[in-house]
């Protein structure tokens, strides 16, 4: 298959994947670290290089609102935020997800203040799990570029028209240069065909969109909207094929398992860390240690079938969240342990939380997760939320 | 260089947080600086005062300054700051933020503040742009002017930003640039003595994210353009002070009213005997 490879950043590679799913309309605030990805857009669109209309807005709030009002009348587009900016978006996340407006946008994952951090975890968009938006994490630079022309795929089908959130690392993947192949415009255009919904507002068939429901309609309206997103696994795994078969890249749908076939402890994260797992799983097999990553891709919908599946396989699962839920334990452990609790069988788990406001996760702090893994196994440890590399003082 | 030596403010000042982030030609040390003189010359018990911004390079100013001092949000330095007055009445509070900040993410904050005439004294640094995310344009940008997000020219029209306080109730307006240190200055301090809702602006030099991509020069060319092309006019309607990438910049006192503020106008809580 001919590449067109090129060396640029993730923001950069989000951009391309932009301007090569031809949005009408892209409105966005700049934030650290997703800034490169809006001014290489309004580059493109000031220079005609993309025929959408770029409205560098005054704030998150006007950003979610404008792509939803462009949504409305059957556009296609994107906005872009992070952080502080995708907290502001908040109220327009669900309304946009309620309105079954196929939005798409990046998040670059960074940590929420108070402190005030400019670096990554995954709290933003953990934190808003629950807003009805299908969130996907990538772990390199191509994968976002591709995850961005998907999404529009995903999102805008029929039988999901559900917006969805293509999340990729702060700094780690945003601000790191690849060498990513740009697909062409030609087979971009095949594989992604104008968006087309009944849902929207023309003059041959005018509507009123974004009314109020009463108690005897809107848990239907919840229902067929947490429907839609189950309706998506089966889209994702379809369109994920698609783009396989025409681009050459397979993203293995919602989760992707490397080196769990006989696997007895496995590793379970999101996003760029992954890319460091693989490197510890290939250290360890070469010892004789029988580790394992699932990396999850889409936590919303939530990839139940493939957690379960893996946990029969295995004897212990180690979840990495760069969050916490405070009072509890990371979300996406009570994600995983929420699905692991409905098999017939017991498996030793432990969550690892860290890598906050841009903390690196070494090669020696996953090594350690998984010695504790199988040492956990091995003594019938109690299970844990340990917050690792900490440098206070601590009641264990 | 003698290390005993201690920086005149360097009561004012959190050492400690030294070096600062700002760019060499930033207009932003000189702002800090008269903010701080006036403080000094003002008389006023520091520990009465407090600093409060949102988020920018020029919201970097509170966590320089030793006095009370809180870095906001984005955009909601106002009402953060209308907390702090309202629960405490006796703190002289100042907002010190950019254009952005103020004007853009929280511009709806800035024309109700003013409205109701909150005894709080704003500082906006105007550098027409987003300095601390790397140059985008924004509410304030000169038409044509080139930033990161408007690499062939910016179309939309900016705020005037002394019009905009006066039309929204502040009492006392005022324009300067970072060159005008002993005017500004003075007008700080002005605005210290004063009660209700005051207003200056101070067109301020960022040479690396606004200056390099329009062709400005260095902090000291803005300067000198600030001296060649600043006429002061107190007094004028601020409606005639708009500003635009290669014009005058109309500078002075355009208002100095007096009105009730408003703690002034609450009915007084009654309290049952
Ligand atoms: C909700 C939110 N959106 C976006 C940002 C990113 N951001 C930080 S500072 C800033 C603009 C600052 O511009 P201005 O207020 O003019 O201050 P300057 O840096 O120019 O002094 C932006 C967009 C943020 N911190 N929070
Ligand atoms: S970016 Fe501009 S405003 Fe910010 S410190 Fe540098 S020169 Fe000053
Ligand atoms: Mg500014």
């Amino acid at each position: 298959m001919k590449t067109n490879k090129i060396f640029i950043s993730g923001d950069e590679a989000v951009a391309q994947g932009v301007r090569l799913s031809r949005p009408h309309v892209i409105a966005a605030y700049p934030i650290t670290p997703q800034t490169i990805t809006v001014e290489r857009l309004s580059e493109m669109v000031e220079a005609g290089e993309m025929d959408g209309e770029y409205m560098h807005v005054e704030s998150e709030h006007s950003a979610i609102s404008a792509t939803m009002g462009a949504s409305a009348v059957g556009a296609r587009t994107f906005t872009a935020s992070s952080s502080q900016g995708l907290l502001y978006m908040a109220e327009g996340l669900h309304y946009c997800s309620g309105g079954r407006w196929p939005v798409v946008m990046m998040n670059a994952n960074r940590s929420v203040a108070l402190p005030w951090s400019i670096y990554g975890d995954h709290r933003d968009s953990l934190s808003l799990l629950d807003c009805g938006w299908i969130q996907v994490y990538v772990e390199d630079a191509q994968e976002a570029l591709d995850m961005i022309i998907q999404a529009y795929k995903i999102a805008e089908h029929k039988d999901v028209l559900t917006p969805m959130m293509v999340n990729l690392d702060g700094f780690i993947l945003t601000h790191t240069y690849e060498l990513v192949d740009i697909p062409e415009q030609k087979m971009v255009d095949e594989f992604l065909p104008a968006f087309e919904t009944p849902n929207k507002m023309s003059f041959e068939e005018p509507k009123n969109l974004g009314f109020s429901s009463k108690p005897d309609d809107n848990t239907e309206f919840k229902y067929q909207q947490n429907e839609a997103m189950f309706n998506a696994i089966d889209v994702i795994r379809d369109v994920d094929q698609e783009f396989a078969e025409k681009f050459g890249r397979k993203y293995h749908d919602m989760v992707e398992e490397y080196r769990c076939e006989d696997a007895e402890v496995v590793l379970v994260a999101l996003g760029s860390v992954c890319g460091t797992i693989r490197v510890v799983v290939d250290k360890m097999r070469a010892e004789g240690k029988k580790v394992g990553l699932l990396k999850i891709r889409y936590m919303r919908p939530f990839p139940e079938a493939e957690v379960k599946d893996l946990a029969r396989r295995v004897n212990a699962i180690g979840v990495i969240d760069k969050d916490i839920s405070f009072g509890y334990e990371g979300t996406v452990y009570t994600n995983v342990n929420s699905a692991i609790s409905k098999i017939d069988k017991y498996v030793y788990k432990s969550n690892f939380v860290g890598g906050l406001g841009g903390r690196d996760i070494t090669k020696a702090d996953i090594e350690e997760m998984f010695n504790k893994l199988f040492s956990g196994v091995e003594n019938k440890s109690e299970e844990k939320v340990e917050f690792f590399s900490l440098n206070v003082e601590t009641n264990d | 260089m003698n290390h005993n030596e201690v920086h005149p403010m360097d009561r004012l000042i959190r050492a400690d947080r030294m070096p600062h982030i700002w760019c060499p030609g930033c207009g932003l040390g000189t702002n800090f600086t008269c903010f701080l003189e006036a403080l000094n010359q003002s008389g006023l018990d520091p520990d009465k005062n407090v600093i409060v911004s949102g988020i920018g390079c020029t919201g970097r100013v509170p966590g320089y300054t030793n006095i009370d001092s809180y870095h906001t949000t984005h955009g909601r330095a106002i009402p953060f700051a209308t907390g702090l007055k309202l629960a405490n009445p006796e703190l002289t509070v100042t907002v010190f933020s950019g254009d952005g900040d103020l004007f853009a993410i929280g511009g709806n904050h800035f024309i109700h503040a003013a409205r109701r005439n909150i005894d709080l004294k704003i500082i906006c640094v105007n550098n027409f742009n987003y300095g601390m995310t790397g140059g985008q344009f924004g509410c304030t940008t000169p038409l044509g002017a080139k930033t990161t997000t408007s690499p062939y020219g910016n179309y939309e029209h900016p705020f005037n930003l002394v019009q905009m306080a006066a039309a929204s109730g502040a009492v006392y307006v005022a324009r300067w640039t970072s060159l005008h240190v002993r005017r500004l200055t003075n007008s700080i301090k002005e605005t210290f003595a004063k009660k209700g809702f005051t207003f200056i602006e101070i067109i301020s030099p960022c040479p690396v994210s606004f200056g390099r991509r329009n062709k400005l020069g260095e902090g000291l060319d803005e300067m000198k353009y600030y001296q060649e092309n600043s006429v002061i006019k107190h007094g004028i309607d601020p409606n005639e002070a708009d500003l635009n990438l290669n014009g005058k910049i109309i500078v002075g006192k355009f208002i100095d009213i007096d009105k009730p503020t408003f703690l002034d106008n609450q009915p007084k809580l009654q309290t049952p005997d």
